[in-house]
């Protein structure tokens, strides 16, 4: 780039106005993270004040969700919340350590690289655009050919009886685990990346295979590392919203099988707000907001102290 | 005697070459299941939306429900307004903050504001809308496309602010000393020097931040809520694409269905394009570099 030409560039002499003010202008911006965080706690507390002195802590365990009798309980919409994202994590862990692994350890330098973009790409895509993929190519496919292999060869387990409608939680898991094994993987890479060479040198040295390599040498080191990532991954798997929005089936219920439809905290204020008519109602709303933000909260944090710990302070950006 | 792991016997040997060789198989297995997805996903829209997009689709409003055709020409209008004005509020505070964390603060205070900027980021986006509903809906009585806006931009800050601070502190040092040693003040060292030379790396920041938000749907739906006409007035409610295919996707229509695949196809076409741009932007970085 050209450079400037000095001349213009000198000071006035004297003047400190525009450095100072220049000074407080960017400290007030960094100070607007503060403000936005207090902001977004404070304003969830408004909006569910109503509901919060009305039920006050029985709202997180009644399972009764009826707005025309105005009586509100979060119980069915945790379930949904937690039982999705712990599937969708059941699922994209294993693939996304092992994808890790693949592009660490084994895959030829020319393979990395397309196989890293493809997986950036695959984080780009909406939420929306995997809700529309999900109605209509998932769903129909889990419904005609998975869920009745799983119902048959499984089937005398709780978690795969009952009729299978295509709309399920476990529909909700498979999408949520396709939208966060980006994230899975290319933090499990980075652990794995800053695991030290004389680790695995020390393990071939020994005789080891290449799998014994992966699992004394390897794996057991970046345990930790790869359990923030998890974390990190489940942070972001409870607040998926639109996708899960329109293939849970949003019912408020708690059943055993996973064919069944649910319903989670971020889909019943996506689906309800907007035709929320009483204040108890949009109240409530508010109050499922606010567990659920005070929940994506600290797993967040839990997992950023993770991760720090893991990989010193570079690992800040993963998030 | 019986094979012990401490004594390996040809056989056992095999047995773990076996093993290992087996693993390895499992683990290309899963690298492909994991972008197996993506090409699905695009193979769809294509297929399935590329039918649909025809001049009709850029041009035109949605029509009344039953009637055929149509397009989706708000939509893409109001998702490029909610763009600019989310970058007009996220570029300056996110750039401003950035330069505040690399040239000015203490460790002890950049720590808790990246700690805190990350924290925002893992904010689910649909609590974004409801806190907006509250700041902006609520006391002017009225869904616009300024809230809409103000959600998306907000969103913005924390990820432009952590990607600016992050390409500022690349600039060497000996720069900033270079030209404070020519007497120039410490605000024009920052804008003039430090700033401009990594202005790539911030631009490239700012582009991921935008194709970050431009599919966001659930910020919208209770701030710029959608409609089916041209928005003349910001104060109104304005359509947005991930709007309109969250609209049309649940639709019991086959029409409209058509056209939620063709708009999810501009709309990824629209986030690939912002995505290229940054490989460009950032390839030519690292050859300079």
């Amino acid at each position: 780039m050209s450079a400037p030409s000095p001349r213009s560039i000198l000071p006035a002499p004297g003047s400190q106005l525009p450095n100072s003010a220049f000074k407080w202008a960017a400290a007030l911006a960094a100070g607007m993270i503060v403000v936005l965080i207090v902001l977004v706690g404070w304003e969830l507390y408004v909006g569910s004040r109503q509901s919060l002195f009305k039920f006050a802590a029985g709202f997180l365990w009644s399972s009764e969700w009826d707005p025309v009798a105005e009586r509100y309980g979060a119980l069915p919409f945790i379930f949904g919340t937690f039982v999705s994202s712990l599937l969708a994590l059941v699922i994209a862990v294993p693939l996304g350590v092992a994808t890790a692994l693949f592009l660490t350890e084994l895959a030829p330098l020319k393979l990395r690289q397309p196989i890293i973009i493809a997986i950036e790409m695959l984080a780009a895509v909406p939420s929306v655009i995997f809700g529309l993929w999900g109605i209509f190519v998932l769903i129909p496919w889990l419904r005609d050919h998975l869920f009745p292999v799983l119902k048959h060869s499984l089937g005398f387990l709780p978690l795969f009886q009952g009729p299978i409608y295509g709309l399920s939680m476990l529909a909700a898991g498979i999408i949520i685990a396709i939208m966060i094994l980006p994230i899975i993987t290319s933090i499990s890479r980075e652990i794995l990346r800053s695991v030290p060479d004389l680790q695995r040198e020390a393990a071939y040295a020994l005789g080891a295979t290449r799998w014994e390599v992966l699992r004394i040498a390897v794996l057991s080191y970046a345990r930790r590392g790869l359990f923030g990532a998890a974390i990190l991954g489940l942070g972001r798997a409870l607040g998926e919203t639109m996708a899960v929005t329109m293939v849970i089936g949003n019912r408020p219920q708690i059943s055993a099988s996973l064919f069944a439809p649910g319903y989670t905290l971020a889909s019943v204020i996506a689906n309800e707000f907007t035709e929320a008519t009483t204040d108890l109602y949009r109240s409530s709303l508010y109050e499922l907001g606010l567990v659920l933000l005070a929940v994506t909260v600290l797993v967040n944090v839990a997992a950023q102290v993770m991760l720090k710990s893991m990989m010193g302070s570079g690992s800040s950006k993963v998030a | 005697m019986a094979a012990s792991p401490y004594l390996p016997t040809p056989r056992y040997a095999r047995w773990r070459k076996w093993k290992s060789g087996a693993i390895t198989g499992v683990l290309v297995a899963c690298a492909l299941a994991v972008i197996a997805p993506l090409f699905l996903v695009i193979y769809f829209l294509v297929a399935r939306g590329s039918s649909s997009l025809d001049w009709n689709f850029f041009t035109q409003l949605p029509k009344p429900t039953g009637e055929l055709g149509g397009g989706m020409a708000n939509a893409i209008v109001g998702t490029l307004i909610l763009l600019s004005m989310a970058a007009a509020i996220g570029v300056p505070f996110g750039v401003f903050g950035g330069i505040y964390l690399a040239e000015y603060g203490s460790d002890r205070f950049n720590y808790w504001i990246r700690f805190a900027a990350d924290v925002l980021n893992g904010v689910p986006s649909i609590v974004w809308g409801m806190v907006i509903y509250l700041v902006l809906v609520v006391p002017f009585k009225t869904f616009s496309a300024y809230a809409g806006g103000v959600a998306l931009g907000l969103m913005m800050v924390p990820l432009v602010m952590r990607t600016t601070e992050e390409v500022l502190v690349l600039v060497p040092q000996s720069y900033r000393e270079a030209a404070m040693a020519l007497g120039i003040t410490r605000w024009k060292v920052i804008t003039v020097i430090v700033v401009r030379t990594a202005l790539k790396g911030i631009a490239t920041g700012v582009i991921v931040a935008l194709a970050r938000i431009a599919g966001e749907t659930a910020p919208l739906l209770f701030t710029a809520l959608g409609n089916s006409f041209w928005s003349h007035n910001l104060n109104e409610p304005i359509s947005a694409l991930p709007l309109q295919i969250f609209a049309y996707g649940l639709s019991p229509y086959d029409d409209w269905h058509r056209q939620a695949w063709a708009g999810a196809l501009v709309l990824m076409a629209l986030i690939l394009a912002l995505n290229i741009t940054v490989r460009i932007l950032s390839r030519d970085r690292k050859s300079a570099a």
